[in-house]
């Protein structure tokens, strides 16, 4: 029951912030109280996930509509456990910097909480409709938060953000049911487990078409070039939780979905796409680096940077196509583990952001400067965030490159070499970024400005926590993936890739 | 013929329906207050409820009856649309009693012409020979045109009336005619006689004999004026046009109830004439049903982007709707696998629109009786003017868009299955691409209701009846999303009766 309590607790959450919390003050103690019980049952989960037996874990199974046997299946693997850690760490650090919010304080949190319930669900469903059910569910929270307590052109955005993953989810709704409906009569399932390892050829229309039909819907997510324009519109004008959550956690959902099901059940297809999808990484990681040089919204750059940075992931996930050499899940790893460190270093960048936002009501980066001085530990987070950005080593991020770029390198030399470059770009714009916001002369006009609050602090500890644990010691989480990898490259070495 | 105690038990609902109706008129005239008159019609409806489950438990043991000499055929599928006929009414009552007011002192009659309307509605799925089909059908749309133009000193109400009273005749005629060519082909009105009658037309233009060649052509031609004259009552494209005019400018009941009810047994009828009667020629309006299905619902999407009026909007969007349940229709796979599986999906999916749109005219109904303004703008802070009716039209649309965790998305997602396993993945795909098309406008409803702000300070209330219409429509969006399974099955069994 304890997968179940991680997805519905929030959920019940929300629906009590919406009946108790009318003031702001009792909305958001019962969602800080919320989150924190849910960052401790996602630690229970995640330390309670036996590594040394491995698997499946926590498995809950019912029937739920069996005319189709779709079931209520949730279950917990070592790829999907530092997920489930990382969405409860993303979700107190979402409600701690929620704090200032004034506007319809209970309905903002529970929208926000449906958001961690929901994400939840995608991370330990292992039945593909229920999954979907999940993937779906989180649209809603999204479009009303964006909308209503977002900036800018804020409908335009949540808008946008909405019809690109419907129109994403809608080609992995046809790939699945097709793909139920090419197997014969008794053995129809949607269930993950037992699809793995299953024999996907002959099916009702080619293999690849199915095999993209996910595809689509994971690349909007994480999402890749040339798919990502939704991207820096919904971060712009998200509120500050909101940014935090699609950075940390919502993307994320993209690459768990590659590895899960793309790579999980299509290993052929995975290997045989593997080239193109190098290249769309080397793209992705370039142009989002590229990008990022251009912009003077803080924001904007972030999220420019998280393109860039989601192009290492798919570059790892690429790696597996390793033939002829011996197959090696260093690059796999090194992508999952991305995903997990890319969460907390981006949430920090983006909780930074928003307190600076908070503080001077702007994010055009040409009317910063010199606000390390008002500000010291906003700017100490700032640079903590930078710096693992950027992959600075002691910080998670400089494990998650390095793993990949090893991975990597022998399979794709030249698409490695050039993708590096984009940890050079990364640097340029993290170390520039932050001369002309925080160093440099100060100015008069943020004479003013007052420091982080203790809240804001805890919000950017329960990030900083992570990114330096991991830095420092990778195993803690590397070894939980592994364990969830493992199968995965065993799917590969079947279809004959890397003997 | 001679007419047995037993015909008239199996037609005992529809027969209390319409003694129902008289009941309710000539009540009127010796009571003054129309309460009392409401009260009746609305309790008095048990009375149906009670005859179908007496029916039901009948032929649960028996097995499908035929009433006066197979003129009606009685089963599950048929008693399955009559319980959804007098439970729309039922829930119809309670929420436009209000409304109806401004009906005075005609409100009696209004509920006469209703209860006799669906009196037809509730014979039309049991219609076992064409005669009946068109005189229940008769039955059911003449009262409707008073309908239409109830609101007398509205000159829309009147072109309304007027426009579904041309229609509706030259729809007859069509019908008629195509009748006329299938009694010509087959020598039989009666659905079950058919069968064999067509083959054997088949049969000899396979063999190459020229002594008879009208048979053939006729059964076609036959088949194509059937589909265009249910095409009216079900509009769809190219039979639309009527839809958004009457939606618009007959009373929003009125337009409810054609959306709901007449729209459910139009498709009945449909499933009981191509299924029973038609199936040897299946192939051919199979494909027929398929491309006007992925017209019609892109037709209706397209065009409901452009809309202001709310009324008129759902008017498109039911052509939409349409457009989703033809696909169902179309999905006739014979002696394949699980032929089931159309019917079964537009059984479910009827119920559950029901219960969608249902919310959505009630809430409409409900606002613009207040405020007489039935542009979308005139939603504008329902948010907060109107918080509860806000949320319970927000669940509409989002279940109409066909979003977890609403009965709006198990219900494409049945049809979707239907699609796929008639080998139709096109139109799987076109129907998950128009979901996308329709989110845009469904949500920007939202969006006007809950981002603009009105300086209407109209509060709307609700009358007690009329909030518990809406409970049990809204709830049935929710239950019946995450727990199908029982309505499901009841489809499946009533679908059973058919293949």
């Amino acid at each position: 029951m304890l997968l179940s309590a991680l997805i519905f607790l929030p959920i019940a959450s929300a629906l009590l912030v919406l009946v108790l919390g009318e003031t702001q003050q009792r909305a958001r103690q019962i969602a800080l109280t919320a989150a924190i019980a849910e960052l401790a049952l996602a630690l229970v989960a995640f330390v309670g996930y036996d590594t040394g037996s491995g698997g499946y874990q926590f498995t809950e199974r019912f029937d739920w509509i069996s005319a189709f046997n779709i079931q209520y299946l949730l279950a917990m693997d070592g790829l999907s456990a530092p997920m489930v850690l990382l969405n409860g760490i993303l979700g107190l650090a979402a409600v701690l910097v929620s704090w200032n919010v004034k506007d319809r304080p209970n309905q903002y949190y529970m929208w926000l909480l449906l958001l961690q319930g929901a994400v939840m669900g995608v991370f330990v469903s292992l039945d593909l409709v229920l999954f979907f059910v999940f993937w779906e569910l989180e649209l809603v929270p999204m479009f009303f938060l964006i909308s209503s307590w977002g900036t800018g052109r804020r409908e335009y955005s949540a808008m946008k953000f909405l019809i690109f993953t419907f129109l994403g989810s809608a080609f992995m709704l046809a790939a699945m049911l097709t793909l139920y409906f090419s197997m014969p009569s008794g053995e129809r399932t949607f269930d993950i487990m037992a699809l793995v390892g299953r024999d996907m050829a002959n099916l009702l229309v080619p293999t690849w078409l199915i095999f993209a039909g996910f595809l689509i819907a994971f690349a909007v997510k994480l999402p890749m070039f040339p798919l990502h324009t939704w991207l820096p519109d919904a971060h712009t004008d998200a509120p500050t939780a909101v940014s935090v959550m699609l950075a940390g956690v919502l993307l994320k959902m993209g690459g768990y979905g590659l590895l899960r099901i793309n790579a999980g059940l299509f290993p052929e297809q995975m290997a045989d796409f593997a080239s193109p999808l190098s290249i769309i990484a080397v793209v992705s990681v370039l142009y989002g680096a590229f990008i990022v040089m251009r912009q003077t919204d803080l924001k904007r750059m972030v999220a420019y940077s998280s393109v860039s940075h989601m192009g290492f992931v798919t570059l790892g996930i690429a790696s597996v196509a390793g033939t002829g050499t011996s197959l090696s899940s260093v690059g796999m790893n090194g992508a999952a583990l991305q995903l997990f460190t890319h969460g907390t270093i981006t949430g920090l960048l983006f909780v930074v952001v928003g307190l600076i936002y908070e503080r001077t009501h702007t994010r055009h980066i040409p009317d910063m400067g010199g606000l390390a001085k008002q500000m010291p530990l906003i700017a100490l987070g700032f640079m903590v965030a930078g710096l693992a950005s950027l992959g600075l080593p002691t910080t998670s991020g400089f494990v998650a490159e390095l793993l990949i770029f090893l991975g990597t390198f022998q399979v794709f030399g030249l698409a490695t070499a050039l993708a590096a470059f984009g940890v050079v770009l990364a640097a340029g714009y993290i170390l520039w970024t932050a001369q002309r916001t925080l160093f440099g002369p100060s100015m008069a006009r943020w004479g003013s400005l007052t420091d982080a609050r203790p809240v804001d602090v805890a919000a950017m500890l329960v990030l900083i926590i992570p990114i330096f644990v991991v830095g420092l010691y990778p195993s803690v989480l590397t070894d939980v993936f592994a364990v969830g990898i493992d199968p995965i490259m065993a799917g590969f070495s079947l279809v004959g890739f890397g003997g | 013929m001679n007419i047995g105690i037993r015909d008239l038990f199996l037609i005992s609902p529809e027969l209390s329906v319409i003694v129902l109706a008289i009941i309710v008129v000539s009540l009127d005239l010796a009571v003054r207050r129309k309460g009392v008159v409401i009260a009746v019609a609305v309790i008095g409806l048990l009375v149906p409820m009670v005859a179908g489950v007496s029916v039901w438990s009948d032929i649960r043991t028996t097995g499908a009856d035929t009433a006066f000499n197979g003129a009606l055929v009685v089963d599950e599928f048929a008693l399955y649309f009559k319980f959804l006929t007098v439970t729309v009414l039922a829930l119809l009552f309670l929420s436009s009693s209000e409304y109806a007011s401004r009906f005075h002192p005609f409100q009696a009659e209004f509920y006469g012409l209703l209860l006799l309307s669906s009196a037809g509605l509730m014979l039309l799925p049991a219609a076992g020979d064409l005669i009946t089909v068109y005189i229940s059908l008769e039955l059911a749309s003449l009262p409707v045109i008073a309908l239409a133009a109830y609101n007398k000193t509205r000159l829309k109400s009147l072109e309304a009336g007027l426009k579904y009273l041309m229609l509706s005749a030259v729809s007859s005629a069509v019908l008629l005619y195509g009748f006329a060519f299938l009694y010509g082909a087959t020598g039989t009105l009666q659905l079950v006689s058919f069968d064999p009658a067509i083959p054997a037309i088949g049969q000899m233009l396979m063999n190459g004999e020229s002594s008879i060649p009208f048979g053939g052509v006729a059964v076609m031609v036959g088949v194509v004026l059937v589909v265009a004259g249910f095409g009216f009552k079900l509009s769809i494209v190219p039979f639309q046009m009527w839809t958004p005019d009457v939606y618009e400018g007959a009373p929003t009941p009125v337009a409810a109830y054609l959306a709901v009810a007449s729209k459910a047994a139009a498709f009945a009828v449909v499933l009981r004439v191509f299924y029973t009667g038609l199936d040897p020629v299946a192939s051919d309006w199979s494909l027929l049903f398929a491309v006007l299905a992925a017209i019609t619902m892109t037709v209706g999407n397209v065009i409901a982007i452009a809309q202001t009026n709310v009324k008129r909007l759902l008017g498109y969007s039911a052509i939409a709707q349409a457009g989703y349940l033809l696909m169902g229709v179309a999905a006739y796979v014979g002696s394949g696998p699980d032929p089931e599986l159309g019917i079964e999906a537009v059984l479910f999916y009827l119920a559950g629109y029901a219960a969608m749109n249902m919310t959505a005219f009630f809430v409409v109904m409900a606002v613009t009786n207040r405020t007489g303004d039935e542009t979308i703008d005139g939603l504008a802070g329902m948010g907060r003017r109107a918080p509860l009716l806000a949320a319970l039209l927000g669940l509409a649309l989002l279940s109409l868009t066909g979003i977890p965790p609403t009965v709006g998305f198990i219900g494409k997602l049945f049809l979707f299955n239907a699609a796929i396993n008639a080998d139709m993945l096109w139109l799987a795909v076109i129907g998950l691409l128009n979901s996308v098309l329709s989110a845009y406008y469904y949500l920007s409803v939202v969006r006007v209701m809950y981002l603009r702000e009105s300086d209407n300070p109209i509060r709307i209330t609700l009358p007690l009846y009329a909030w518990a219409a809406l409970a049990v429509t809204s709830c049935a969006i929710l239950v019946l999303g995450l727990w199908p399974g029982g309505l499901l099955e009841v489809a499946r069994q009533a679908a059973l009766n058919l293949v």
